[in-house]
């Protein structure tokens, strides 16, 4: 089998074209995979629709790529935060379109599309605003909303460790978005803090096996 | 009932006591989050961060600090024994699935039938953000509010109808408040505690509900 491993984060991201919707992991900063987002804003995809628990926080990263004009659409849970200031004055201006979704929602439509599921219902959101123009139907005398999958055309995501076959295990609550993307995304990047041989996890411990990983990147700290 | 008003602490406090032995329990951002304070060590709950883990333990401090470690409101906490980690999907399914016994939240209001507003002003140049406050509202076996009972005009914050968008519907079963406790049961609101110059008549008469008098 081919090796995934890429020698750089540019050429890794460099296949990332115009209008792609790419999913990037983290919640704030823990699991964002800030390398991998300089590499895209160096590489100078726009238009994009981004997808990410939040809508960037500082100066860098995401929060940088807002700034710089290439997100045409946010599909998120939480982008108002103290320190979200570059994503606030783009959507003041007009400049970016929002999707809020609940973040029980955003995982699980993730999760939908990477286990090639159609739709589900979910009782989170009934009877409020981010649920009105969805079908809804009443199960076993509980009230559901019907969710969509959210498929991408890349993931950005960051890990732990990685073998050459992509097999990968995340650190504490970086794991968070990562697992999910990786199953829901045509190509999914990841970087690393460390590549290990083949063998060297164990396969009981790995958390995304690397049938749903295209690409690695070792970025060290 | 005598004494004063409860203060912050105090209604934290209170809510820790009234966790059960065992729970396992998400304390929302802000107010609830110092709930933890007065869990103790016999009560053994179990604290569930929205973003991937159980067994959160304390604020990290000093050489603590990891930032793969952080709690829903992105501060840097510790781990406890027999703590685990799991991903965003596993996370909410652990919420929506009933499998957490309780969520502590915050409130803008409540309505007598239990329906929350927490996420959303609804003002014209409000930037919409939810979070996982849907997910805990309709997933959690329990939903505490803890609040202050009116707000800075004075106008309660437990009214009839919410005038502020929902995050879930008839979801909150008590409210925590610094004038007095209230049960949400399928008969009405019931107060079940009041402190400082609180009375169920003055309740009533702020309120504008009929409440349901079981004070001791």
């Amino acid at each position: 089998m081919p090796s995934k491993i890429s020698d750089s984060v540019l050429s890794a991201v460099s296949v990332i074209p115009d209008r792609a919707t790419v999913m990037i992991g983290g919640f704030g900063l823990a699991g964002q995979p800030q390398a991998l987002i300089d590499g895209l804003i160096e590489h100078g995809a726009t238009d994009l629709t981004i997808v990410n628990n939040n809508a960037g926080n500082g100066d860098v990263g995401l929060a940088l790529l807002i700034k710089l004009g290439r997100v045409k659409k946010i599909i998120c849970s939480f982008p108002r935060q103290v320190d979200s200031h570059h994503f606030d004055e783009a959507y003041r201006a007009g400049k970016i379109e929002l999707e809020v979704v609940p973040q029980g929602n955003l995982a699980e439509r993730i999760r939908a599309a990477g286990a090639g599921i159609g739709g589900f219902f979910s009782p989170t959101g009934y009877g409020t605003l981010l649920a009105e123009g969805k079908e809804t139907r009443t199960i076993e005398g509980k009230n559901y909303v019907l969710e969509s999958p959210i498929h991408a055309d890349f993931a950005l995501i960051k890990a732990h460790k990685a073998d050459p076959l992509g097999n990968l295990i995340y650190r504490k609550t970086a794991r968070n978005f990562g697992p999910v993307m990786a199953t829901a995304a045509t190509q999914t990047i990841v970087q690393v803090s460390e590549i290990v041989e083949v063998g060297d996890l164990d396969p009981e411990h790995i958390i995304t096996p690397g049938i749903f990983v295209n690409k690695i990147v070792q970025v060290t700290a | 009932m005598s004494g004063a008003p409860l203060s912050r602490a105090e209604m934290a406090q209170r809510v820790a006591a009234d966790i059960p032995v065992g729970a396992f329990v998400n304390l929302g951002i802000g107010i609830p989050t110092s709930v933890s304070n007065y869990l103790t060590a016999e009560q053994e709950v179990t604290l569930h961060t929205e973003n991937g883990m159980l067994g959160m333990g304390p604020e990290a401090h000093g050489d603590e600090v990891d930032p793969d470690l952080i709690n829903a409101g992105k501060i840097a906490v510790t781990e406890l024994p027999g703590c685990s980690y799991f991903h965003h999907a596993d996370s909410f399914a652990m919420m929506r699935g009933g499998h957490l016994d309780i969520a502590v939240l915050g409130a803008f209001q409540v309505s007598a039938a239990g329906d929350l507003a927490n996420w959303h002003t609804g003002a014209p140049d409000a930037i919409p953000a939810v979070g996982g406050a849907m997910d805990l509202a309709v997933g959690a076996k329990q939903v505490f509010v803890m609040m202050e009972l009116t707000t800075k005009s004075g106008a309660a914050k437990i009214v009839e109808q919410l005038t502020y968008p929902a995050t879930g519907l008839a979801c909150v079963s008590r409210i925590y408040t610094e004038q007095a406790i209230f049960d949400i049961t399928p008969a009405g609101v019931v107060v079940t505690d009041v402190f400082g110059e609180a009375t169920v008549d003055s309740l009533r008469e702020l309120t504008g509900l009929p409440l349901l008098d079981q004070t001791a």
